[in-house]
């Protein structure tokens, strides 16, 4: 095993032994990315004179005895988390020069716990797409199968953890960007709470969705990254002030008594046969550690991908109205005036997925339609909501798959926005609750695609999902593969 | 056909907080371009708002001086629309569920008061300044004032004149200002003031088509541009033609309305609640706190002062135009015992005083209880109303009581009935001819006589003594 293979918790165990420092490490990682990332593509941007730097840094604090949860741990960004000094494009051109001026929280907790940044990882523009296919800076390969799609927004991110160019990475997820790529590229990933994680330096695509979340290549490097983001942050209206518990503490507590509900309404048409296959593989091994599987309903879960496609374009038609070509990234040329700058400026600076969901939001606040779109699209997310309120009073966890289908191929969904959107059918419900929930690997398909289980939990309740998905990963024999690049 | 304009006013006030709505810069008036700013009043990609508590306390003030209800919780929402100086594309401002709502001012009309209905008091973010250099095809932004708060104010239209809005504006005005929740300032755009019009004839219940008129800074040019509109309107309608719906500008220079944008382009604004706020609870609790400590509001005052001092209506409204002139007064008037008299001097002299240099009463070198000496040294005849003009004045000078100065100067008034006696003998001694001319029915020239007989005495002698004894003596 070469140490870009390990986990964070593998490489921490080696750290404290002495056995290695951050300098090995970080050495491991940037080598492994000279040779895969040309194929894989998963970053935008490397930190890697950075990285060297505060590996440097880092083996000094080791010497020390000074050792935090992630000292001297390579972790990539997704390009959407502000960066002090370091670019941020957010996979847009209209943000292709974009330096910020301060750290999201999110970055400034991962610094202070002693996290290595290796570099930007690519996206869908403004996080807006399944498949990190609309990015101005080019495609994201899936390791799996260089043809496919990663999966998306967070594309990058879940590439680089399966690619092994970085040890963990964040994400950001609004209606499944980082359930959906984990699920397709075989790794972790978590979309904690709504407020649990702050969104202070998060660029907003969808503010009532939005959620920060880990990826990692086990659920307890998740736990460890959990443990180092969550909290409460007073620079965001809505984070909450809830303490938060040590998660690694739920990993090897079981599941036994555990109810897990398994929602009727999402065996829909259109999952994928060996997705299907997967998920009755995986009930059969909860329920052989304890857990047992009922059915559950919600009842809701047919208007949730209709309520998400007028929420979160509503918001993001006004999120991007600060993108104007007035302050700072890509302004047009040759503008006869004001009106005429805005209108060229947006119109060369973001993509056909990113101005259709302007349109449609804009449209969906539109004075006269504001009522039987916005505001029904609320009511709606209400019931929604009480759903998921409902189910869990009757079981501890909902599973279902992250994705209907395994990674596609890049291409495919591009020209067919309906069908590209149904890829997220599984996760969206989750963002308009706002529940975390936490995709975990689920075994591969015949030709080697990596499938996704996915867990929700009720609010606040993500040391429940990493106590299942622990106990999952661990004991119900799924097959652990690496890539072939 | 007799005509009656129909008007409503949306007012916004800066609130003096030291800083903005949603991040914690500045909010100090004047500084250099762009050095009160930081990510979250830039609108820099990925920040978040925070909610200036204070805001909301100040402007709860406001709603409960105007009789506003406070709704227990309130959101805010973003108005969407693209300008330079609106770095977020959108201003964050209230709408759906305001702070407060149904409030009303008493305004003073001839033998009465009127009263104007306060549709609603909401809280929201002011924009940037554009600075626009002629000899460039450029405009510069400055985002030293994004993000300060402001509250609005919007009436009901219930105006009729150009008079009544601008009794209406000054209310208001004076209410901010003495809530100490506004500087009040025109110029410098911490108050302003946006006015919709229109005009029906007399008698009718529905109202005409409305022009809203913006860019009027000052208290004259809000009435002046009222004045002109309505009779714009009105000469449209008599020449058989129709008002058109838009936005208009006043411009000064030229004194008319000009068309700024019509109907049609008018903005929509999406409104929408703002996801990165959460709803603000503005409980019985809190209403309560803030309304115990709310001051006593100019129009209560300007009453209390009539019913306890006895002063007259117009002496009232001078007194009270700032709180710091009514705590003056009620100084001078409590420590004197003679409140009529204390308003006397303080509108007189002291205002006077004041205004020729420009300076405010906080600044007036006479203290209160200095001036309420100087009444009871008129009122007990140890100096003449005369001599006290003299008196103020130096004390006005150097900041000295009174006694000081007429130690210094010798200036008791003589009240020795003999002694002022002696001197008119002498002057009419010295004045045979007058006295002729005045004993022959030429009475005028009895203020002669004063004169003379003051001039005698260097001005101390009692006045009232010299007019009874020179009576007497020219009778004789």
């Amino acid at each position: 095993m070469e140490l870009h293979q390990l986990t964070i918790h593998e490489l921490q165990k080696l750290i404290r032994l002495g056995k290695v420092n951050s300098s090995d490490i970080v050495r491991s990682v940037f080598k492994r990315i000279d040779t895969v990332e040309g194929s894989v593509h998963a970053y935008i941007s490397l930190m890697k004179e950075y990285a060297f730097e505060e590996a440097t840094k880092a083996d000094h604090s080791i010497r020390e005895g000074n050792i935090r949860a992630l000292t001297g741990i390579p972790i990539a960004l997704k390009d959407i988390v502000c960066t002090k000094g370091f670019l941020t494009t957010c996979g847009s051109r209209i943000l292709y020069n974009y330096i910020p001026p301060y750290d999201a929280t999110v970055v400034e907790k991962l610094k202070e716990a002693g996290a290595v940044f290796t570099g930007k990882t690519n996206m869908d523009e403004f996080a807006m797409g399944s498949s990190t296919e609309t990015s101005y800076f080019g495609i994201t390969k899936n390791p799996w199968a260089l043809d496919r799609i990663p999966g998306g927004s967070s594309g990058g991110s879940a590439a680089a953890v399966a690619a092994d160019e970085c040890i963990a990475s964040i994400g950001s997820d609004t209606g499944g960007s980082i359930r959906q790529p984990a699920a397709l590229c075989g790794v972790v990933g978590m979309k904690p709470t709504y407020g649990r994680v702050s969104r202070y330096g998060l660029i907003a695509f969808a503010s009532s969705l939005d959620q920060i979340g880990p990826f990692t290549k086990d659920v307890e490097d998740c736990a460890i990254m959990m443990n180092v983001i969550a909290g409460y942050d007073p620079r965001e209206s809505t984070s909450v002030p809830l303490d938060v518990p040590d998660y690694t503490a739920f990993l090897s507590r079981g599941i036994d008594g555990f109810k897990v509900g398994i929602p009727k309404e999402y065996f829909i048409k259109g999952i994928d046969p060996e997705v299907t296959e997967a998920m009755t593989r995986a009930m059969k091994a909860i329920e052989g550690l304890g857990a047992s599987c009922i059915e559950i309903s919600l009842p809701h879960t047919e208007y949730c991908l209709a309520v998400y496609y007028i929420v979160a374009p509503a918001e993001a038609s006004s999120n991007l109205a600060r993108y104007d070509g007035v302050k700072y990234g890509f302004r047009a040329e040759d503008c006869r005036d004001i009106l005429d700058m805005y209108k060229k400026t947006r119109s060369a600076g973001f993509g056909t997925e990113v101005k259709r969901r302007i349109m449609i939001g804009t449209y969906a606040l539109s004075s006269g339609y504001y009522d039987a779109y916005y505001k029904k699209a609320s009511q709606v997310r209400a019931m929604i909501k009480s759903d998921f309120e409902e189910a869990f009073k009757d079981c501890d966890v909902i599973l279902t798959p992250t994705s209907p289908t395994p990674a596609f191929k890049i291409g495919e969904k591009m020209d067919d926005p309906l069908q590209m959107y149904l890829s997220d059918i599984f996760t969206i419900s989750t963002n308009l609750a706002g529940i975390p929930g936490i995709s975990v690997p689920c075994g591969f398909t015949r030709q080697g695609l990596p499938i996704g289980a996915q867990f929700l939990a009720g609010h606040f309740e993500e040391g429940k999902l990493l106590q299942i998905a622990s106990a999952f990963e661990k004991h119900a024999n799924i097959e652990k593969r690496r890539p072939d690049l | 056909m007799a005509y009656e304009p129909v008007i409503g006013l949306e007012v916004h006030a800066q609130l003096l907080t030291e800083s903005k709505i949603f991040c914690t810069c500045s909010t100090v008036f004047g500084a250099e371009p762009n050095s009160h700013t930081c990510p979250v009043c830039m609108g820099m990609p990925g920040v978040l708002p925070v909610l200036n508590r204070k805001v909301v306390e100040y402007a709860m003030k406001m709603a409960l001086a105007t009789n506003c209800r406070i709704n227990e919780t309130c959101t805010f929402a973003r108005k969407n629309y693209f300008y330079p100086d609106l770095p977020k594309g959108y201003q964050i401002s209230q709408y759906a569920r305001p702070l407060a709502e149904d409030g009303y001012v008493h305004i003073e009309e001839d033998g009465g008061k009127k009263r104007i209905g306060i549709t609603r008091v909401h809280m929201e973010e002011d924009a940037g300044k554009m600075i626009h250099d002629e000899h460039l095809p450029s405009s510069y932004v400055d985002l030293n004032r994004t993000g300060v708060p402001l509250i609005e104010i919007v009436s009901e239209p219930d105006m009729r004149g150009a008079e009544e809005a601008s009794a209406y504006l000054r209310r208001l005005h004076e209410i901010l200002v003495y809530l100490e929740i506004c500087d009040g300032n025109m110029e410098e755009g911490s108050f302003r003031c946006d006015a919709n019009v229109s005009i029906r004839p007399k008698g009718e219940a529905a109202f005409g088509t409305r022009t809203e008129l913006k860019n009027m800074n000052s208290f004259r040019n809000v009435q002046r541009a009222l004045e002109y509109e309505i009779r714009r309107q009105q000469y449209i309608l008599e020449s058989g033609q129709e008002v058109i719906q838009e936005t208009r500008l006043w411009d000064d220079a030229q004194g008319v309305t000009l068309s700024m944008r019509g109907k049609e382009e008018a903005h929509d604004y999406r409104y929408f609640p703002d996801p990165d706020l959460v709803p603000i609870v503005t409980d019985a609790a809190w209403t309560e706190k803030v309304r115990s400590s709310l001051p006593e509001l100019p129009l209560e005052k300007r009453e209390r002062f009539i019913r306890d001092y006895q002063l007259p209506s117009y002496d009232a409204g001078v007194l009270t135009a700032s709180r710091v002139l009514a705590d003056y007064f009620e100084d001078v008037a409590r420590l004197s015992g003679k409140p009529k008299t204390a308003s006397n001097w303080v509108m007189g002299d002291i205002l006077r005083f004041l205004n020729e240099e420009k300076r405010d009463i906080k600044e007036c070198p006479i203290l209160p209880q200095s001036l309420a000496e100087m009444i009871q040294l008129i009122e007990d005849g140890t100096i003449s109303g005369k001599m006290a003009k003299d008196i103020i004045e130096e004390m006005y000078r150097t900041g000295k009581p009174p006694k000081a100065i007429i130690g210094e100067k010798g200036m008791i008034q003589i009240t020795d009935e003999a002694a002022i006696s002696k001197t008119i003998a002498d002057v009419l001694a010295a004045n045979t001819a007058q006295v002729e001319q005045y004993r022959g029915g030429k009475e005028k020239l009895f203020g002669y006589f004063v004169g003379q007989v003051m001039k005698a005495t260097q001005g101390k002698a009692n006045p009232q003594l010299i007019n009874e004894l020179l009576k007497k003596m020219l009778v004789k």
